[in-house]
């Protein structure tokens, strides 16, 4: 596949940033079927985790049924300007990415 | 005698360390059994065990009363209980109602914002886990066009 970044948006108000994420990724359940009638094989982001300055505070356990390009809100508490939030998935054929954003 | 007492030593903590450093990755994987279970309670025991499940409504468990397009299914889940391990969804009418589940370290905001695939329409569960109970709150999305693709 070709795998891409993680996209991010985010605002940091007074110790709290709020981010916004994008993460391209078909998200196939596995139950679909192409136009010849093949299934098309499940292919979907099984971990996300979330760090703030290098530290996990989050992490996520998702199945095929999330949407396709997930999206993800998430909130960051004790956040300073400067700080680095990443944001990295592995999907279930061993595909990875990530992405990340200064506060 | 020595030498080899002190190598094998030396493996064995390395092996005792690598075991405690996999093993809450472990037990993230271990729990990928409930993204397999095909009910809502099955799922739960999967993730829970026989632990009671009581229901809630003091969270924020925002979910759109109609999902024109069950592909993209807006979901926002919000806590300020203290101590939540982790936040699960299931949408019951699902192939395989576990949708999610997050987890958060001490001190992280427990909450989350995601977009999730619904076949029909159907109750969905925000299920918050604490130390000591597990929580569960239900929402009903009524799906005009399913969004599993079949």
């Amino acid at each position: 596949m070709e795998v891409k970044e993680v996209k991010m948006r985010g605002r940091l108000k007074g110790d709290e940033a709020d981010i916004k994420c994008l993460m391209p990724h078909p998200m196939e359940t596995g139950v679909r079927k192409d136009l010849d009638g093949n299934l098309i094989p499940a292919h979907f982001i099984e971990t996300v985790t979330c760090k703030r300055n290098g530290e996990v505070f989050m992490t996520a356990d998702w199945g095929a049924s999330v949407s396709k390009d997930p999206y993800l809100g998430f909130k960051v508490k004790g956040a300073a300007k400067g700080d680095v939030v990443e944001v990295s998935w592995v999907d279930n054929l061993g595909n990875s990415s990530s992405g990340e954003l200064v506060l | 005698m020595q030498v080899s007492f002190t190598r094998r030593r030396f493996t064995q903590v390395l092996l005792a360390a690598a075991a405690m450093a996999a093993a809450p990755l472990a037990a993230l994987a271990g729990n990928r059994d409930a993204f397999k279970a095909e009910e809502t309670d099955a799922a739960l025991k999967a993730l829970f065990g026989d632990k009671p499940v009581t229901a809630v409504d003091d969270l924020e468990f925002k979910v759109p009363d109609i999902a024109e397009d069950g592909s993209i299914v807006p979901v926002t889940i919000s806590t300020d209980r203290e101590g939540v391990k982790s936040i699960s969804l299931l949408v019951d009418a699902n192939p395989n109602p576990l949708s999610a589940r997050f987890h958060f370290m001490p001190g992280a905001a427990t909450e989350f914002k995601t977009r999730i695939k619904m076949g029909e329409s159907s109750d969905v569960r925000a299920v918050v886990e604490t130390e000591d109970a597990i929580y569960v709150a239900t929402r009903n999305v009524k799906v005009t066009l399913g969004g599993c693709g079949g």
